[in-house]
């Protein structure tokens, strides 16, 4: 009864405390692009094969306000950060939040689906592979998560396109059907891409999970758990897999923040119109105002997906308890 | 006249001390395998010359796309150009890449860890949270960030702002390593004997505890080439990295790469072998290397 409001003001302390994070990525971010010198104008201008007067680039870039002084721009740019302003796409001349939106629920189901790939893929095969030590299946899912390291979300993506065209010729699509509109075909389209991103992550999490449950087995309370008679799939489902469950949560979710990483490629591989695209675009672009506001976005992903995996250990571990 | 005696006391003495590379080789063969194929890597990009049928950039419009043969055992790509050839070449390209990004993020890393072990108090802090907030970016958002802040950069050939976007986010990886073990090191008495001597602390950091976390770098080292391979053929794959006509394999993987999915599929399967080889072989090796340098130690 008394644990609501302790964990309501853990949380509000939680998210106070990550301010001071956020405040570092945007300082950091700014001064880094802004170190060197050259910016978007030059890339704009001399884009075509261009060849523009200095009043040309002087007009420019006074009309992207990239003139005035560094500690100014700072300034206009903490202020915009501090009331959800992220500034205006220094290309599209969009505000970068619409920019954001127009491809973040593409992105964001492609994360969430490639997130479930990987959950029941990875909790079985660690699982069995752990059980199994020094089998041949263990060999297998060994080699298969091994593989899943080394391979390339992007080769992987072709190799599946590949496949895809050669046994049922089949292309991924150029325009992508949203999920209300039909959500059959819409998972079908990002199915794939999911995988792809999907597979490289269950690795990593099938590994934790292996090494979680062969140590969590060599525990005492395993050992009584067997003596006292309980049938041994309780004893792997009920004893183990949830007191092994603690360290694979942590991976999964810091993962899950990092999940922008395969999607920068994989997007690219698929011809999805994602949140990943339009931070290469943004890169080749040289577009700082965007580049920063798709950093702070990564951040604030990181940050987020940190307290959930917090708030989550309290429900595998009783033990835990937030104040 | 001792020669009489030695042979009885050579049974009784301690079992006989292999070779270091050869117990390394017994007591881990998949790390013994991934070091030969790093070997074979190795010895193919540096005589890559004289390995590759081929040159690398000749065009050749008689040989478009030709699939796999005895001519060209991989094929070739949409300029005629041997990917066999183009693949060996795009070792050197990785592997020059990879050694010198791995290099230049352990080694700042290292520097970075030890000395916020050895200083403590605000300089750890500021070095912590530095290393906090770049450990909170995916590897390639980081890198990309480099890439658009720092432009090209070419010297003698290498692209040298690709190999520095490439080694920062390795950085913050082995400094938050390298401190926890520098750590423990503090302590011991020979560190206080350094102080109580007098030395400089450059000394006593490079002399006494860089030496001694060589174990945990050298792990590190190779762990970060295979993601900096990894690294590079994803940046080079979206345009951001290598450039064409070098060789490399993740632009091998970029391009027209994607319109010849039905008429040339090797041109997608070979470089990506090529990547998937060399990672894994180095993060076998590394691995092995883990449990042979110090089995406690874990990443």
């Amino acid at each position: 009864m008394g644990q609501r409001p302790d964990m309501l003001s853990y949380l509000v302390n939680r998210l106070l405390l990550t301010i001071p994070t956020l405040l570092g990525v945007a300082v950091l971010i700014f001064f880094m692009l802004r170190v060197v010198p050259g910016d978007i104008v030059e890339v704009k201008l001399r884009g075509d094969g261009g060849n523009p007067t200095q009043e040309m680039v002087e007009a420019e870039r006074k009309r992207l306000g990239l003139d005035r002084p560094m500690h100014r721009q700072f300034a206009d740019w903490m202020i915009g950060l501090a009331t959800f302003d992220l500034g205006k796409s220094m290309w599209t001349e969009q505000p970068a939040t619409e920019e954001i939106a127009l491809r973040l629920e593409l992105s964001l189901q492609v994360a969430l689906m490639a997130t479930v790939i990987a959950i029941l893929l990875s909790i079985p095969l660690g699982t069995l592979s752990a059980l199994l030590q020094g089998t041949w299946i263990d060999y297998a899912i060994r080699i298969f998560t091994i593989a899943g390291l080394a391979m390339p979300s992007f080769w992987l993506g072709m190799l599946t396109i590949v496949s895809l065209l050669y046994f049922f010729n089949w292309l991924p699509p150029l325009t992508y059907v949203p999920i209300y509109q039909d959500p059959w075909t819409n998972m079908a389209q990002l199915f794939w891409p999911a995988l792809a991103v999907g597979y490289r992550y269950s690795a990593v999490v099938a590994r934790m999970m292996r090494s979680s449950i062969i140590e969590v087995l060599n525990e005492d309370y395993i050992r009584t758990a067997r003596a006292k008679g309980v049938y041994e799939r309780l004893v792997v489902m009920r004893h183990a897999m949830r007191n092994a469950m603690l360290p694979v949560i942590t991976v999964i979710g810091l993962e899950f923040a990092f999940l922008i990483g395969g999607l920068v490629v994989t997007e690219q591989v698929f011809n999805l119109n994602g949140i990943g695209r339009l931070f290469v675009q943004a890169v080749s672009r040289s577009d700082f105002t965007l580049i920063q506001a798709l950093v702070m976005l990564s951040a604030l992903v990181f940050i987020l997906s940190n307290l959930v995996v917090d708030m989550l250990y309290a429900v595998f571990d009783p033990r835990i308890r937030y104040r | 006249m001792t020669a009489v005696a030695a042979p009885p006391l050579a049974k009784t003495a301690a079992p006989k001390r292999r070779h270091p590379i050869l117990a390394f080789c017994i007591s881990q063969p998949l790390g013994a395998a991934g070091a030969v194929s790093i070997l074979v890597m190795a010895i193919a990009a540096v005589f890559a010359e004289y390995v590759a049928p081929y040159d690398p950039v000749a065009i050749d419009f008689g040989a478009m796309l030709a699939p796999p043969t005895l001519e060209h055992w991989f094929g070739t790509d949409a300029f005629g150009r041997d990917i066999l050839t183009r693949v060996i070449y795009g070792a050197r390209t990785a592997l020059a890449i990879g050694f010198l990004s791995s290099l230049l993020g352990c080694t700042v890393g290292a520097i970075l860890g030890v000395a916020s072990a050895y200083f403590g108090g605000r300089i750890d802090m500021a070095i912590q949270r530095l290393v906090d907030i770049l450990l909170s970016f995916p590897i390639i958002v980081l890198a990309l960030v480099v890439v658009a802040m720092l432009g090209r950069n070419m010297l003698l050939g290498i692209d040298f702002n690709l190999i520095l976007a490439i080694a920062v986010p390795t950085m913050p990886r082995v400094a938050r390593v390298v401190r926890s073990a520098a750590l423990s090191i503090r302590e011991l008495p020979y560190i206080d004997a350094a102080r109580v001597q007098g030395f400089s602390h450059a000394r006593i950091i490079f002399r006494h505890m860089v030496p001694n976390v060589a174990a945990p770098y050298l792990i590190m080292f190779t762990a970060a080439i295979a993601q900096a391979i990894l690294l590079e053929a994803s940046l080079s794959f979206l345009g951001l990295g290598v450039t064409e006509p070098t060789p490399a394999w993740g632009l091998m993987l970029s391009g027209n790469a994607s319109d010849f999915y039905r008429e040339a599929p090797w041109m997608i399967l070979f470089p990506g072998l090529a990547i998937s080889v060399a990672v894994f072989a180095f993060n076998l090796f590394g691995d092995s290397l883990r449990d042979w340098l110090d089995p406690k130690f874990k990443t």
